[in-house]
């Protein structure tokens, strides 16, 4: 249904995408505006590390006619001060979330960590009461990237090329908490000429964990030395994620390790694959 | 010892997740396990009044131990009651818990592990490594030597062999015992009896040769009547060994019946609390309770796979030690252990009774960084970081340096984790930021 007709992001598309969803999916008018329409959540690693794959999840988005809303004054979900066990001090980060974004009609974020924070940790704190129902209806709304497309815009055939080996490595919090396992995959065998190879331990923990990668070292670092020689071991050219987080810690073990492989963010890869 | 543990673990996952994959209702059980677990933590003074009557009717000796120390005093009791010299043992956490085999020893009683990896793990003087299989951080060569300089037998690796010198030790012990003291896996609240799962025959030896017998066990064990058994019976050598079921379930349902000729002729049980009070009473971590020390979240475990048992300190140990050491020991003295985990998750898809594990170690985390054990630098770095995150223009205007910061800084600069950069590169900081970058694609895309 999603063929290349689309084009680029411009508005008459955009409209015309309006239209095609009216047609196909048979949806009230209201809805189809909304679901066009996208917020932008964009968790600190990638918008200070790797905003990279961010803007290529955008340049996806945008191709698939979505509407995209960037929501100013948004900073971080929280979720590494309630890891580290201090809930009390993101009741704030998190009313200010809930704030910012409950009005949105739906929100996308490419990292699955950040979501399950949103979608699930919110309601282990104590926050205000007249935020409660915003932030149960946030917890309705609030999508990973490859959710979003597969789920929610029924995308699984994008059309793209991409001629090189990948593997997948499944995210913990996106493949347990939030039961992303098969969206990405259908995203990857999608792309023509892509050679997916299934790594060992697909959903074997990278090691990254947060701080734990800081205050475990050690025991990180040996966690993410299996995880990249299972990753060496598949022969893949690219090990692909949904979660810039476990990429950063991957991709610098391959790097420091002049191990061959590298890794990509499903957005990057999607991007890529439709020469955007 | 890394090596073996993770092989050894690996190889279990693998067996597990083959056995389980063969119930076509695993799910559904694994579900049942946990309601009956639910409704036997939310009523269970009941269950246990109830089996402490039956256990009274089918003459068992029922005894309650509110601590540690009132239950190994209650064992040595007992033991000078029957004029107690020789003691043999199957494997039972609960008794490590409560540190039984040093007291029993300082009171000139000798005791022997008859669990053939608990034997060697009381050779060398350790504590148990994994919830089930208790030398598994040791491999044959380890074995061979250590049965070499304990025993005083000539050194060798064959398993066969090892096997026949550890069975020949331990008959003689086993014969000779003037008492048995096992744990018990399932406690059945309606008939007054209890069951323990084994491979080696060496619980039903301890059991059923000496004279005395005295089972000890958590509050916890208890589940309503038998027809609740089957789930568990087949839910947990499934998750523990991947077998579909253990060599011998033995059930003790009172002393000696002559009819038959089984059994020992004084049994008695010892209802230990210990803590478990105190974990029940927290509607959110009682669930910590419903654990059948299967051990499937050890094996499955990225962090226990590196480090082993020892490293976490007590006698329970991996993801469900890390929540029950602050538990039972209190957040003061368990404060570390909640936070060995990478929160990955894996353990709670193990579980056979749906325990959600990293749940419970964030709300412990919770629990120990409210009582003030995190670290200061950590602690000021996250509420500075909180802090910020409600300012969003300060935030992006600090946020803004370290990117700055680090471009000036030479290749692999360590920063800003010493350690963490020793064998990973650290990704560089992007000194315009996604924002600044995405609001000038719109302009273009405006234009």
């Amino acid at each position: 249904m999603f063929q290349n007709t689309y084009g680029r992001y411009d508005k008459t598309s955009l409209r015309f995408t309006r239209f095609l969803f009216k047609l196909f999916l048979n949806e009230t008018a209201e809805k189809v505006d909304n679901i066009v329409k996208a917020a932008l959540f964009i968790p600190c690693l990638s918008e200070h590390l790797y905003p990279e794959s961010a803007l290529n999840m955008v340049k996806v988005l945008q191709y698939l006619g979505v509407d995209i809303d960037y929501v100013e004054n948004q900073t971080c979900c929280g979720q590494i001060e309630y890891n580290s066990g201090l809930r009390d001090e993101i009741v704030p980060v998190a009313e200010h979330f809930i704030e910012l974004f409950s009005h949105k009609p739906c929100i996308v974020a490419p990292s699955g960590s950040c979501v399950a924070m949103v979608r699930k940790f919110y309601y282990d704190l104590d926050i205000r009461d007249n935020l409660k129902s915003a932030r149960d209806e946030l917890a309705g709304k609030i999508y990973e990237f490859t959710e979003f497309l597969v789920d929610v815009l029924q995308v699984t055939d994008l059309n793209g090329r991409f001629p090189h080996s990948v593997t997948y490595h499944d995210s913990c919090h996106l493949n347990r908490e939030l039961g992303i396992y098969e969206q990405p995959r259908k995203l990857i065998r999608s792309i023509s000429d892509i050679n997916f190879i299934e790594m060992q331990d697909p959903d074997l923990c990278c090691g990254f964990g947060g701080t734990f990668s800081y205050k475990f070292k050690e025991l990180s670092i040996r966690m993410v030395a299996q995880k990249c020689e299972n990753i060496s071991n598949s022969r893949a050219e690219y090990c692909i994620g949904a979660d810039e987080s476990c990429l950063m810690n991957i991709e610098g073990y391959l790097i420091k390790h002049a191990m061959k492989a590298r890794t990509l963010h499903i957005a990057t890869l999607l991007a890529k694959s439709l020469g955007l | 010892m890394r090596s073996a543990v993770s092989r050894a673990a690996s190889k279990a996952v693998e067996k597990r997740n083959r056995t389980a994959g063969e119930y076509p209702y695993w799910q559904t059980m694994r579900e049942q396990a946990h309601a009956v677990k639910r409704r036997v933590m939310e009523n269970l003074d009941d269950f246990l009044l109830q089996f402490e009557e039956k256990c009274r009717e089918n003459g068992i000796r029922v005894h309650w131990a509110q601590d540690a120390e009132e239950a190994r005093e209650t064992v040595g009791t007992i033991a000078a009651e029957h004029g107690v010299k020789q003691v043999v043992k199957s494997k039972s956490l609960t008794t490590e818990e409560i540190g039984l085999n040093r007291y029993l020893q300082k009171n000139q009683i000798e005791v022997t592990e008859t669990d053939l990896g608990e034997y060697i793990v009381q050779l060398l003087d350790q504590i148990p490594s994994h919830l089930t299989a208790p030398a598994l951080h040791l491999d044959r060569k380890d074995i061979g030597r250590v049965f070499h300089e304990k025993l005083g037998v000539d050194y060798t690796e064959e398993p066969a062999e090892l096997l026949a010198i550890a069975r020949q030790k331990l008959r003689k012990k086993m014969l000779n015992a003037d008492m048995g003291i096992t744990g018990v896996n399932f406690a059945i609240a309606d008939s007054g009896c209890l069951c323990v799962v084994e491979n080696e025959a060496n619980a039903r030896l301890s059991l059923g040769v000496p004279d005395v017998h005295v089972a000890v066990m958590g509050i916890e064990k208890i589940i309503p009547s038998f027809s609740e058994l089957d789930t568990f019976l087949k839910l947990l050598p499934a998750s523990a060994t991947g077998q579909k079921q253990t060599v011998y379930v033995d059930v003790v349902g009172g002393p000696l019946f002559p009819a038959i000729g089984e059994g020992a002729r004084n049994v008695h049980v010892i209802i230990l609390d210990n803590g478990r009070s105190r974990i029940l009473a927290d509607p959110q971590l009682r669930e910590t309770l419903f654990c059948i020390r299967c051990g499937a979240c050890l094996n499955i475990c990225p962090v226990y796979r590196q480090i082993g048992g020892h490293a976490y300190g007590w006698v329970y140990m991996g993801p469900i030690g890390a929540c029950l050491i602050p538990q039972y020991n209190g957040i003061s003295a368990g404060r570390h252990a909640p936070f060995i985990s990478s929160l990955c998750g894996a353990c709670a898809q193990q579980c056979p009774v749906q325990i959600s594990i990293p749940h419970h170690l964030t709300r412990l985390r919770y629990d120990v960084a409210k009582q003030g054990y995190t670290a200061w630098w950590e602690r000021y770095a996250l509420k500075l970081h909180a802090f910020l995150c409600r300012y969003p223009l300060l935030y992006r205007a600090l946020t803004w340096f370290p990117g700055k910061l680090q471009q000036l800084l030479p290749g692999d600069m360590r920063f800003p984790a010493p350690g963490y950069t020793r064998d990973r590169a650290l990704g560089r900081f992007d000194s315009k930021g996604f924002r600044r970058r995405f609001l000038k694609m719109q302009r273009q895309q405006d234009l």
